[in-house]
């Protein structure tokens, strides 16, 4: 067998990749639901209506989903670049810790500035922090990686030592979490009886702009460039160490809003356990859309849809909700294959 | 207690080679990924999915070495499906290794849910009790740190000639390294790129879960979530520090549990009002220092991170 590229890939092929990869992965956890003593068919049809299937159940997709868009959307732009940004989950916290330090009384607006003020010192606060790495890499070819990977657990054992410590909410009966946002930088609620916050729209918009950025700005294409191959982009004049810096500081930035969004909007203080792994689940939302900013939202969506359809059908049939885990993990191994296979074809021989 | 006096504990000593096991077993298991040309970001996974079998194993009633064994033939069979990706179809080694690592990880959590609904204390097993080596360990100090371990700790001091040997002394480490360098040099020699790439990566892989293994069935008695703690992370950067050879992978792995086992005891000892949590992050900043000071002069297996496809350049 080998493998032989395919010169021009149909539209079609490249959307209907990631939906089979997504039914191949549900074929293969059915295994697991067997294991545990269930019907698959059953515990999917409990999974689909606790994810989509009532107005309660979509706005708490909703919820989830905005951070993810913002997540997956950091890794989208990041892995274009080649950029290996995988600390999305210590950006998260770095913008969830600027928005409770300027949130919470230091500093009162009116709705209008304080909600963006707040999305912007997040998003500096995670720019930054992803600038490291990405100096690292372009100066002293430090693999960012493995430096991602290590700031994740140092900016969330500074964030439990801030939370047991002395930023610790008096009020709040012992519980390790920040003091509330005050009321001017709290996302306003956009439909009654619901926890659906105004970060949603903030995510969409960010996915439009990203998709703007990548499509037709000239950063954007800068960005593909020293992805696809640094050497050709060099040689034709594109800056690589800057594009790379740019690349940081937008990323960084994105998944910090994430983190914004939660502080904000759907907990209005901080606490340890404000993104249950956003950042990770970020980068299958970010391959199940072929890294692509729009694609971000459907993507998000979807694994939303899933995590909390899991926590329901785990509540309504005994299946552990880490099934959820399990299936996004499947679904990003799988659609890395079924993108493979539009733009290669098996031969024998 | 004075600071200098850690230095003089034997508990020191012995807790610094105590944890080194996992980072060992880490380490050369990525370093022999690596050295074939693959880098292994499923360390973290693997190392959970050792950690949880072992531990299941033991706790239905199996054995505690056939424990380990079953580790590490799950943690080659992880391996072999990386290569499936990685090496087999070409695929991205970071986008692959990271959704090997989710995958592990949640199938471990998954699995461990499944067989023990509804407990919420971890339940405990019997661990591995420490074999003094008879005589060695009745030297004063040095006797006591190094030959008062659990068997794994043992093994683990073993597997580093018995890589380095493989590596640089026989046919087939010859074969490994220069698949990592030149993976047409090794086609031409009418050796199978794709086999022996795949090869490499279930025995890094396979070490990797005995590593995870030690911590539940030979430090602690339990298996908790998020246990592996970035000590897959650590040993990548651990290998970088190595430069590639087993030799100071040791080197490495001991200087960094010796810090380790330094800093929770300045944590106790010390009436120093520094919270905890800096203690605890000192590993993480360590290993980040510590590829900044050898990330310029790293040398890199040439084709590490580039897949191979016969009959292209």
């Amino acid at each position: 067998m080998r493998l032989e590229a395919r010169h021009d890939i149909p539209l079609w092929m490249s959307a209907v990749a990631p939906a089979l990869a997504v039914l191949a992965a549900m074929i293969l956890c059915s295994a697991l639901i067997l294991w545990a003593g269930f019907s698959p068919f059953l515990a999917y049809a409990a999974l689909i209506k606790g994810g989509f299937g009532s107005v309660f159940a979509l706005s708490e997709t909703l919820v989830r989903a905005t951070p993810l868009i913002l997540t997956g959307l950091a890794a989208a732009i990041a892995f274009r670049a080649k950029l290996w940004n995988i600390g999305a989950e210590g950006q998260l916290y770095a913008g969830a810790l600027a928005a409770t330090f300027f949130g919470t009384g230091m500093i009162t607006l009116p709705p209008v500035l304080m909600i963006p003020f707040l999305f912007a010192v997040g998003a500096v606060a995670g720019g930054l922090l992803l600038l490291v790495p990405a100096l690292l890499k372009a100066h002293l070819r430090v693999d960012e990686v493995v430096t991602t990977l290590l700031l994740n657990f140092i900016v969330l054992l500074f964030v439990n030592y801030l939370l047991f410590g002395p930023w610790k909410d008096p009020m709040a009966m012992g519980w390790p979490q920040g003091r509330p946002i005050v009321d001017e930088g709290v996302l306003p609620n956009i439909l009654a009886k619901t926890r659906l916050h105004a970060g949603l729209f903030f995510a969409i918009a960010a996915a439009i702009a990203a998709w703007a950025l990548m499509r037709f700005g000239v950063l954007g294409l800068e960005i593909r460039a020293t992805g696809h191959n640094p050497e050709a982009a060099r040689f034709a004049g594109i800056p690589i160490t800057a594009t790379t810096l740019k690349t940081a500081l937008i990323s960084g930035g994105l998944a910090a809003a994430a983190g914004v969004t939660e502080v904000a909007g759907t907990k209005g203080y901080l606490t340890l356990d404000i993104s249950p792994g956003f950042g990770y689940t970020g980068i299958a939302v970010a391959m199940l859309a072929g890294l692509h900013p729009l694609g971000v939202i459907a993507a998000a969506l979807f694994i939303a849809g899933i995590y909390n359809g899991a926590d329901a059908m785990s509540r309504a049939i005994g299946v552990s909700n880490y099934i959820a885990d399990v299936l996004t993990a499947t679904s990003l191994l799988l659609v890395l294959l079924a993108m493979m296979l539009t733009r290669y074809r098996l031969r024998r021989g | 207690m004075d600071f200098l006096d850690i230095f003089l504990t034997v508990g020191f000593w012995a807790a610094t080679v105590r944890m080194a096991t996992p980072l060992i077993f880490g380490t050369l298991g990525e370093l022999i990924c690596e050295r074939a040309g693959v880098l292994n970001l499923g360390i973290e996974g693997i190392m959970t999915m050792g950690a949880m079998v072992a531990w299941m194993w033991v706790y239905q009633g199996g054995d505690l070495w056939t424990g380990i064994l079953v580790a590490a033939l799950l943690g080659a069979a992880i391996g072999i499906l990386h290569s499936g990706f990685s090496v087999y179809m070409g695929l991205s080694q970071h986008v692959t290794g990271i959704g090997i690592t989710l995958l592990s990880m949640s199938l471990s959590y998954f699995s461990f849910r499944m067989l023990l609904p509804g407990i919420s204390t971890p339940p405990k097993i019997t661990p591995f009790a420490p074999w003094p080596v008879p005589g060695l360990s009745e030297i004063p100090v040095i006797g006591e740190a190094l030959f008062t371990q659990t068997p794994l700790t043992y093994l683990a001091f073993l597997a580093i000639p018995a890589v380095a040997w493989l590596l640089y002394r026989t046919p087939i480490g010859l074969a490994v390294r220069t698949v990592g360098e030149n993976p047409m040099a090794v086609e031409a020699q009418g050796i199978n790129v794709f086999h022996l790439r795949t090869g490499a990566v279930a025995v890094g892989s396979a070490l990797m879960a005995v590593g995870g293994a030690f911590l539940t069935v030979s430090v602690f008695d339990a298996f908790y979530f998020d246990m592996v703690n970035g000590r897959g992370w650590i040993s990548i950067a651990l290998v970088i520090f190595a430069s590639w050879h087993p030799g100071k992978a040791l080197l490495g792995a001991l200087l960094f549990a010796a810090f380790d086992a330094l800093q929770i005891r300045v944590q106790q000892a010390s009436d120093i009002a520094i919270p905890y949590q800096f203690f605890l992050m000192m590993p993480y900043v360590m290993s980040i220092l510590a590829l900044i000071v050898m990330s310029r002069r790293a040398a890199y297996p040439k084709a590490l991170l580039t897949p191979f496809r016969r009959g292209e350049r």
